[in-house]
C-alpha cells in the first residue's frame, strides 16, 4: 500500500477509474437522498430524527465524490497493478455455484465445487482430481461442523446418503 | 485491592476444566489459523468466530481471548520464516526475523519473538486489569455527546489520520457508514435503505462484511497477481533455544516494546501499528552492535514483537471499558460481544462482572498455554507453511463461507458474502483501505445512537457537542489528527505516514 503517488506522469489523462469510483460514490450519496426523503418527518421537537445521520452520510460522499474527481485529474491515485481476470472469474463463478447449488445439493457438494474453482483459479487445472478432494474434505468438515458442533448446515444427497 | 479480587475471581472462572479446555483449544486454533500466509489476526477472529456459536458466553468469550493471542501470534511465526510484506501485523518483525532465520538463526529468532510475546502479553494484560476500573469510573461521567466525540476521534484515527491518503481512508470510512444505515432504525423503528427487501431490515451483518472484506477480497486479489513464482519458507536449522547473550540482549528490548506498545493500543488512537515502529527504532538508537540492523538482529525482533503483543492488548481497555474499537480485529470482536446481546462498556463490568473479568484472566491463562504450547509445536507451524497456495486458498475460502453458511444458511448471506467479496478487491486495487468499512459499520449505529440522544437533550442546538470540556478537547484532537497528517502530505512528508499504515489488525 505504499506505492507511492506520480504526481508529473508523462500524459496527465483524468483517470478514467478514480472518475467512476467518483461517480459510483455521487450516485450511492443520491440514493440516500432518495431512500430516506421517503421517510416521514418523525423529527420531533428536536429536529433529529431517522433522517438526520442518513443526510449527513450523503452529504459527505457527495463531498467525497467531488474530492475524488479532482485526484482523478490531478492523477493522485497509486498506480495500479496488472491484474489477472480468468483466475478472479474462476473463483466468483465457485461463490455463485456453491451460493446456487447449497439448498439443491447440499453442503459438501456446492462447497467442494468453490475448492476445485478457486484451486483453479490459483492454477491447479486437473478438475477431475481436485473437485473429488474438495468434496470429500468438505464433507469432513460438514460430519465436524454439523454433527459434532451443531452448526445449521445444509445437507444434500450426499449427506443423506450416510446419515 | 478490589482490581485484585476480581482478578483472582476471574482467575477462579477461567480454571474451571471446561473453561481451560476452551482456551485451549483457542490457543490451537488461533494459532494454526494464524500462521497461515495472507490471514492476519482480524481475519482469524473472523474465520473462527462461528466455532464459538454453540458455547456460552463466557466459554465462547475465553476462547475468544485464545483466539486473539494466538491469531498474533502465529502472524509473527509467518513473517519470520516466509518474508510476506504483505502481513502489516508484524512486518517489522519480518525485517529482522527473516534475516536472522536465513542466517540460520531462525530458532532464536522465534524463540525471543515468543517470550518477548509472553512477556508483553503478561504485563500488558495485567495493565488492562489494573487500569480498567479507572476508565471505568472515568466513562461513567461521559454522556452522550463525549461519546459521540470520543467515536469521531477514533473515526479519524482508523481512517484517516495513518496510511497514505486522508481521501481514500475517508471514503472508505463513509462507505462502511452508509452500510451501517441500512436496516431498521433504533430509535424511531422506521425502515432505511432496505428497498423492501425483508433480509436487510436486520442491517449488514459485521462478520459476513469482514470475512468478505478480508478472506474473499483478499484472495481474489492474490489469485489476480498471477504466478510470481512460490515465496520460499526458512527451515528452521540448529537449536530453537536462546543463547546466554540473546537473553542478555532480549530482554531489555522486551520490556521497552511493552512499554511503547501498551499505551498506543490503549488509547483510542491504537489503530495502527506504530508501536512497533516506534519500537523498532527505539532499538535502533540504542543498541551496541548497529551494524546487525538490517541483518538479522535479535533486538529488532524482541522488541517490536513485544510491542505488537502489548498493542494488542492494549486495544482491549477502550473495547471494554467502553465499548470502542480501535482496530478491525477489536470491531469483529464487538461483534462477538454483541452475538449475546451483550454490549462491551461501563455497564458491563456492573452487571456482569464474572465474564469480564473472566475474559481478562483467561487471557494470562492463554498467554501462559501459547508460551508452552509454541516452541516445541514450531515444526508443526512450519508444515503449514508450506500448504501449497491452490490448496491454502481453496481452503480459506472453504472456511470462510463455512462462518457464514453456519451463522445464517440462506442463499442471500452468501450473495452479500460474494458482493462485498468484490468490493473488497476492488478497494485492494485501488489502494483504499479495508480496516475503516468494518469500524464503521459498527460503530456507525452507536456513533449515531450517542448523537441523537444528545441532540436530543439539547433540543435539537448543535453547539452542545462542542461546550462540554472533555467532548470538545476530544473533537479538537481529531480535527488535529484529520488536518496534520493532510498537511503533511501535502508537503510531500507522507512517506512516514504510509509506513506506519496498518492494513488489517
Amino acid at each position: 500500500m505504499s506505492k507511492g503517488h506520480n504526481p508529473s506522469t508523462a500524459t496527465r489523462r483524468p483517470d478514467r477509474a478514480a472518475l467512476f469510483i467518483a461517480a459510483v460514490l455521487a450516485a450511492i450519496a443520491g440514493l440516500i437522498f432518495w431512500d430516506v426523503s421517503r421517510l416521514s418527518g418523525a423529527a420531533g421537537y428536536s429536529q433529529v430524527g431517522p433522517t438526520t445521520v442518513p443526510y449527513a452520510i450523503a452529504c459527505c460522499l457527495a463531498g467525497l465524490a467531488v474530492w475524488t474527481v479532482f485526484a482523478a485529474f490531478r492523477n493522485d491515485f497509486p498506480e495500479r497493478e496488472r491484474q489477472e481476470i480468468s483466475p478472479v472469474i474462476w473463483i466468483v463463478a465457485g461463490l455463485a455455484a456453491q451460493m446456487l447449488l447449497l439448498n439443491v445439493a447440499g453442503f459438501s457438494i456446492a462447497t467442494g465445487i468453490l475448492f476445485a474453482f478457486t484451486a483453479r483459479g490459483f492454477g491447479k487445472r486437473k478438475l477431475w482430481f481436485s473437485l473429488p478432494v474438495g468434496i470429500a474434505l468438505c464433507f469432513a468438515v460438514w460430519v465436524i461442523f454439523a454433527k459434532l458442533l451443531q452448526l445449521s448446515l445444509p445437507a444434500g444427497p450426499l449427506e443423506h446418503l450416510f446419515f | 485491592m478490589a482490581t485484585f479480587d476480581f482478578l483472582l475471581q476471574g482467575l477462579w472462572v477461567a480454571a474451571q476444566p471446561m473453561n481451560l479446555l476452551y482456551a485451549l483449544i483457542g490457543v490451537t486454533l488461533g494459532t494454526a489459523v494464524g500462521v497461515l500466509p495472507g490471514i492476519g489476526p482480524a481475519l482469524t477472529v473472523a474465520l473462527l468466530l462461528p466455532v464459538t456459536y454453540q458455547l456460552d458466553p463466557a466459554g465462547s468469550l475465553i476462547m475468544f481471548a485464545g483466539i486473539y493471542y494466538g491469531g498474533m501470534y502465529g502472524g509473527s511465526t509467518t513473517s519470520i520464516l516466509l518474508n510476506t510484506p504483505g502481513e502489516s501485523a508484524s512486518i517489522v518483525t519480518a525485517l529482522e526475523g527473516n534475516k536472522m532465520a536465513r542466517a540460520g538463526r531462525g530458532g532464536p529468532a522465534l524463540a525471543t519473538a515468543a517470550i518477548g510475546s509472553f512477556v508483553a502479553g503478561l504485563i500488558a494484560t495485567l495493565g488492562l486489569a489494573f487500569i480498567a476500573p479507572y476508565i471505568v469510573k472515568l466513562a461513567l461521567v461521559f454522556g452522550p455527546r463525549e461519546y459521540f466525540a470520543l467515536m469521531v476521534l477514533a473515526f479519524v484515527t482508523v481512517s484517516s489520520a495513518f496510511g497514505d491518503s486522508t481521501l481514500r481512508g475517508l471514503t472508505a470510512l463513509f462507505v462502511g457508514l452508509a452500510l451501517s444505515v441500512v436496516g431498521i432504525d433504533q430509535l424511531t423503528g422506521q425502515a432505511r435503505l432496505s428497498f423492501g427487501v425483508p433480509e436487510l431490515l436486520d442491517g449488514i451483518e459485521v462478520t459476513t462484511l469482514a470475512v468478505a472484506m478480508f478472506a474473499i477480497g483478499e484472495t481474489l486479489f492474490i489469485a489476480a497477481q498471477g504466478a510470481k513464482g512460490p515465496d520460499k519458507v526458512e527451515a528452521v536449522r540448529g537449536s530453537i533455544w536462546m543463547s546466554k547473550l540473546d537473553w542478555a540482549r532480549s530482554w531489555k528490548p522486551w520490556l521497552r516494546g511493552t512499554f511503547i506498545g501498551f499505551p498506543i493500543g490503549a488509547m483510542p488512537a491504537g489503530g495502527a501499528e506504530i508501536g512497533t515502529f516506534l519500537s523498532y527504532a527505539a532499538e535502533k538508537r540504542l543498541t551496541k552492535h548497529p551494524e546487525e540492523f538490517g541483518n538479522g538482529a535479535i533486538e529488532g525482533v524482541a522488541g517490536p514483537e513485544a510491542a505488537n503483543n502489548a498493542s494488542a492488548a492494549g486495544t482491549l481497555v477502550p473495547l471494554l471499558t467502553l465499548g470502542l474499537p480501535t482496530t478491525a480485529t477489536a470491531a469483529i470482536m464487538l461483534a462477538g460481544f454483541q452475538q449475546y446481546g451483550l454490549q462491551p462498556g461501563p455497564l458491563l463490568f456492573a452487571t456482569n462482572p464474572q465474564l469480564v473479568w473472566g475474559l481478562i484472566a483467561s487471557l494470562l491463562i492463554a498467554n501462559f498455554m501459547l508460551l508452552v504450547l509454541n516452541l516445541p509445536l514450531i515444526g508443526l507451524w512450519v508444515k503449514l507453511l508450506t500448504i501449497p497456495k491452490p490448496w491454502l486458498y481453496a481452503g480459506i475460502l472453504l472456511f470462510a463461507t463455512l462462518g457464514t453458511i453456519g451463522a445464517n444458511p440462506s442463499v442471500y448471506e452468501l450473495g452479500m458474502l460474494l458482493a462485498f467479496g468484490l468490493l473488497g478487491y476492488a478497494m485492494r486495487v485501488f489502494g483504499y483501505p479495508i480496516a475503516p468499512v468494518v469500524v464503521g459499520l459498527i460503530l456507525g449505529p452507536l456513533a449515531e445512537q450517542q448523537l441523537r440522544r444528545a441532540l436530543a437533550i439539547s433540543q435539537g442546538d448543535v453547539s452542545v457537542l462542542f461546550t462540554s470540556p472533555i467532548a470538545a478537547v476530544l473533537l479538537v484532537v481529531a480535527a488535529a489528527a484529520l488536518i496534520i497528517p493532510l498537511i503533511l502530505r501535502a508537503r510531500g512528508r507522507g512517506e512516514v505516514l504510509s509506513q506506519l499504515a496498518a492494513n488489517e489488525d
